[in-house]
């Protein structure tokens, strides 16, 4: 087992730790710091990967924006501390049995075609260069359409948030 | 022509010799437990020096002495010696708090400031993280300090460190756009976002001088957002002592409290050591162009006390400001950064593109 397989495997553990623990705990704010380490990690698998520019972006994006906005938002709201729900049998039966069926159709998927094959490449980072032109070029396997698409969702999206935000005159 | 100081061959054969004796993951694992230490190290070492230089310089600016009895002349122990008695403290428990986030807190906050602190270029080959990203990393990695201080206002169960809290999360998420924006700026002169690329192109001069004017005005920029990041005077009403007691630490005791005392001085070095490494050429020395004796006296220093040195420099410019500017209103704080600086910043990222793009840069 070399470094980046244990590695690898710490980080999967974490994920799959701290995500039942986000929605099992009875605490909002103790659920949102569970998903922060589980946003954290993911970042983690990126960067294993090699991707250290999307694992930076998920650090950024997720952790540093995202989650703020969630404490900032339960900080401003009365939140009633605890969430404890009674989940009844029957409920609890069909969502093992939902949770088992995925987990067997995404491992069949996965095992049938070789997509586990190389599934712990060997850390080599990719240029961010190489990033930079995949995303504003124009040619074949470039994207510069859905980036200033993307952008420009995001511009309507924050006026649309402005005109709820602003007081009616 | 730095050679002598470049510090990549005498790692490298370390590595080699390690590798020769044992087998390669015990010997990755030993370097990174070392690394670790001496990154812990640096850290303590450095808090201590700040903090005894913080007392000095306030000192010296309100016509005081300052530490002058513990340690000889100069008061050299004093501050070793609050270490020890921080040290020794008992850590107080909160009672119908939320303990895990309550212990959690203090531990985000320095994790966000290590992690920064780790990707600082110390000399030629003397970076600890290098990643072809790095100064997007940097940013990245101290937008999670802000949520260790959310937490710990939160988790303290009072209305001093709530209010503190969101005070400081508010101004943080606003002035991280600056730096942000700032940072990008000086990324798109130099071409690069790996630090020590950044550092090299800066070879044949500082940014500062190379992007003249919109380098400049980024700069000055970048110093004000980084005095709000580090939660200093005059960005200091997270922790308003005459309105909130000590705002968001309020209730921690111990080492907890050390641990955001530490990550708020090892802030202000990082903040300089990242404004150095951008705008004042990193472990680069002074070269005046036609002077050459100069020129090969200066490169006979080595790097890391160069890097040393300006950060030190750009520290007492920062102090200077805290202890000369008084504290602003949390909504002066966020006019300050929504109508004028982050606007401000934009319009020098569009300078300097066009600038670059025409080769008015140098």
């Amino acid at each position: 087992m070399s470094l980046f397989e244990i590695a690898f495997y710490v980080v999967a553990i974490c994920i799959i730790v701290f995500s039942v623990m986000a929605v099992t705990t009875s605490s909002i704010l103790r659920s949102a710091t569970y998903l922060l380490f589980v946003l954290l990690s993911t970042g983690g698998v990126y960067a294993i990967l090699g991707y250290t520019f999307l694992s930076a972006v998920q650090l950024m994006v997720y952790a540093g924006g995202i989650i703020v906005l969630y404490v900032f938002s339960i900080l401003l709201t009365r939140s009633s501390g605890t969430m404890k729900y009674r989940v009844g049998k029957g409920k609890m039966t069909s969502v093992l049995i939902t949770t088992i069926v995925g987990m067997a159709l995404v491992m069949f998927i996965l095992t049938t075609n070789n997509f586990a094959h190389n599934i712990i490449p060997q850390g080599i980072e990719l240029p961010v260069k190489q990033i930079g032109h995949a995303l504003i070029g124009t040619e074949k396997y470039q994207f510069v359409l859905p980036f200033e698409v993307l952008s420009v969702l995001l511009l309507a999206s924050m006026i649309g948030s402005i005109m709820i935000a602003r007081r009616k005159r | 022509m730095f050679d002598y100081y470049n510090l990549t061959p005498l790692l490298r054969s370390i590595h080699a010799f390690m590798c020769g004796i044992m087998p390669e993951w015990l010997a990755m694992t030993i370097e990174g437990i070392a690394v670790g230490l001496f990154i812990m190290i640096m850290y303590a070492i450095l808090a201590i020096i700040l903090i005894y230089m913080e007392r000095k310089v306030c000192a010296t600016f309100q016509c005081r002495i300052g530490p002058n009895r513990v340690g000889g002349k100069g008061g050299l122990l004093q501050v070793p010696a609050d270490v020890i008695k921080i040290l020794t403290k008992e850590i107080i428990y909160l009672k119908d708090n939320d303990k895990f986030l309550y212990g959690l807190a203090p531990f985000l906050v320095i994790t966000a400031s290590i992690l920064t602190f780790s990707c600082l270029p110390w000399n030629k080959g003397g970076e600890i993280l290098h990643m072809d990203i790095g100064i997007f990393f940097v940013l990245a990695a101290s937008s999670i300090g802000v949520l260790g201080i959310l937490l710990a206002g939160w988790s303290s169960n009072s209305k001093y460190t709530l209010i503190g809290a969101v005070r400081s999360g508010a101004m943080i998420i606003s002035y991280e756009l600056s730096i942000g924006i700032s940072v990008l700026t000086m990324v798109i002169l130099s071409g690069a976002m790996d630090i020590q690329a950044i550092v090299s192109n800066q070879s044949d001069g500082w940014n500062i001088f190379k992007g003249h004017i919109p380098a400049l005005m980024a700069f000055i920029i970048y110093l004000i957002a980084g005095n709000a990041e580090a939660n200093r005077a005059p960005f200091d009403l997270a922790e308003a002592e005459q309105e909130l007691t000590a705002g968001y630490h309020t209730e921690y005791s111990g080492m907890h409290f050390g641990f955001f005392y530490l990550a708020e001085y090892l802030n202000l070095f990082i903040t300089a050591g990242i404004a150095v490494t951008l705008f004042l050429g990193g472990w680069m020395p002074l070269h005046i162009s036609g002077l050459d004796a100069f020129n090969a006296i200066m490169d006979y220093i080595p790097g890391v006390i160069w890097f040393v040195g300006k950060t030190f420099f750009i520290v007492f410019i920062l102090m200077w400001i805290r202890w000369t500017f008084p504290r602003l209103r949390i909504d002066q704080v966020l006019i300050l950064e929504w109508k004028y600086l982050m606007p401000l910043s934009l319009f020098v990222l569009l300078l300097m593109t066009v600038c670059k793009v025409f080769g008015w840069v140098f």
